[in-house]
């Protein structure tokens, strides 16, 4: 991970203004300062599941009967959730933004985490446009991860690089 | 026992405006006889999906039942499923499983462990009520008071396997029935005909 610092309540406010209604997530170590900053949003529900390759389904579901879902899963749980992107997202067409925790990474490309190192081939492999998040700097790329998946019916990744701060710090 | 047939015949009867989200061998069975097909999903190509899909929807629509058509196989395959509907716990969510203790669509091999009480494993999970049947007569008579009980519901029916001896077909015309599904239960759901094309199919 790098040093670049995301404040959860700066991504949670970039939900909220793209009307997210449902966070779909299983939780991980980097994210873990995210799911409480959205505890605190009522407008948000979070739907937690057992296991990342329920998200997918979950959140077509949801989209189906009309609401406006987001998954937030971690590198290694993308990769146990091959099968429902395949199936459930780039199959049928689902316009679904998914963050995935960058876990690993570091911009020297050195990493011994192989959970990093396989992300961007794997979303590549996919056919997945995807982003990179490091800090609250980046966070005016949200924005274009829903206008692509709306524009191209498809999901789009948004790879968060750093670990999410505590609170305000 | 219980045929596929029969127990699909006695949900639809009792189904009402409910979406249903089926798959595996249900969904042959369901396409002959459903009263609304505009409201039905049939989980083809994403196994084990079908109770994850029906949360979803269940939880977009809270008004709305949702009935879930799964199978013992694969529940199986998406176990934790049952923790993560009964964590939510929608009102208006009817998990069925067809429990015939083989894989039908390849042929009829065993699973793992033919023995799981499906039921037992909803109810240790925090669903709001269980019921198992192996007679038509006593799902057929049950039926009206558990779906307007409050959810989530396990309903495991106990029928015979069919195992099939034919493969699966795949073609363009089979894989774009369920995105075209999906965008007809939308513009059903949401009086909106917003989903455009998308992926390989449609």
């Amino acid at each position: 991970m790098i040093n670049g610092v995301l404040h959860p309540k700066n991504v949670v406010a970039q939900l909220v203004q793209q009307g997210v209604s449902h966070y779909v997530t299983l939780p991980d170590s980097e994210t873990a300062h995210m799911y409480a900053a959205l505890m605190a949003e009522p407008s948000i529900t979070i739907v937690p599941v057992s296991r990342e390759g329920e998200a997918i389904p979950v959140a077509a579901g949801l989209f189906v009967a009309g609401q406006n879902p987001v998954i937030s899963i971690q590198n290694a749980g993308l990769y146990e959730a091959g099968d429902a992107l395949r199936g459930l997202a780039l199959g049928i067409g689902l316009p679904l933004v998914m963050f995935i925790g960058y876990r690993g990474h570091n911009r020297k490309g050195d990493t011994p985490d192989s959970a990093a190192t396989f992300l961007e081939p794997y979303l590549h492999m996919w056919r997945v446009d995807y982003l990179v998040i490091e800090s609250d700097d980046d966070l005016d790329r949200v924005p274009l991860a829903f206008e692509r998946a709306a524009k191209t019916n498809q999901p789009f990744a948004v790879a968060i690089g750093t670990e999410y701060a505590k609170g305000d710090e | 026992m219980i045929t596929y047939a029969d127990a699909c015949r006695v949900i639809n009867d009792s189904r009402g405006e409910a979406v249903s989200v089926s798959t595996m061998t249900q969904t042959k069975y369901w396409n002959q006889i459903s009263s609304e097909p505009d409201l039905d999903v049939g989980i083809a190509n994403a196994m084990s999906k079908a109770s994850s899909v029906a949360l979803g929807v269940a939880l977009g629509d809270p008004e709305r039942p949702v009935i879930c058509l799964d199978s013992d196989g694969s529940l199986l395959m998406n176990f934790g499923t049952l923790a993560t509907i009964a964590g939510m716990a929608p009102k208006n969510l009817y998990h069925f499983v067809f429990n015939n203790g083989i894989y039908s669509v390849t042929g009829g091999q065993p699973l793992p462990a033919p023995g799981v009480e499906y039921a037992k494993a909803a109810d240790a999970c925090g669903y709001a009520s269980v019921h198992r049947f192996d007679d038509v007569e006593s799902l057929d008579s049950a039926l009206p008071d558990i779906l307007a009980s409050d959810g989530p519901v396990l309903i495991e029916i106990i029928v015979n396997g069919e195992p099939q001896t034919e493969g699966v077909d795949q073609t363009w015309e089979s894989n774009a029935r369920l995105p075209q599904q999906l965008r007809a239960l939308r513009k059903r759901l949401t009086g909106t005909d917003d989903w455009g094309p998308g992926g390989p199919y449609i």
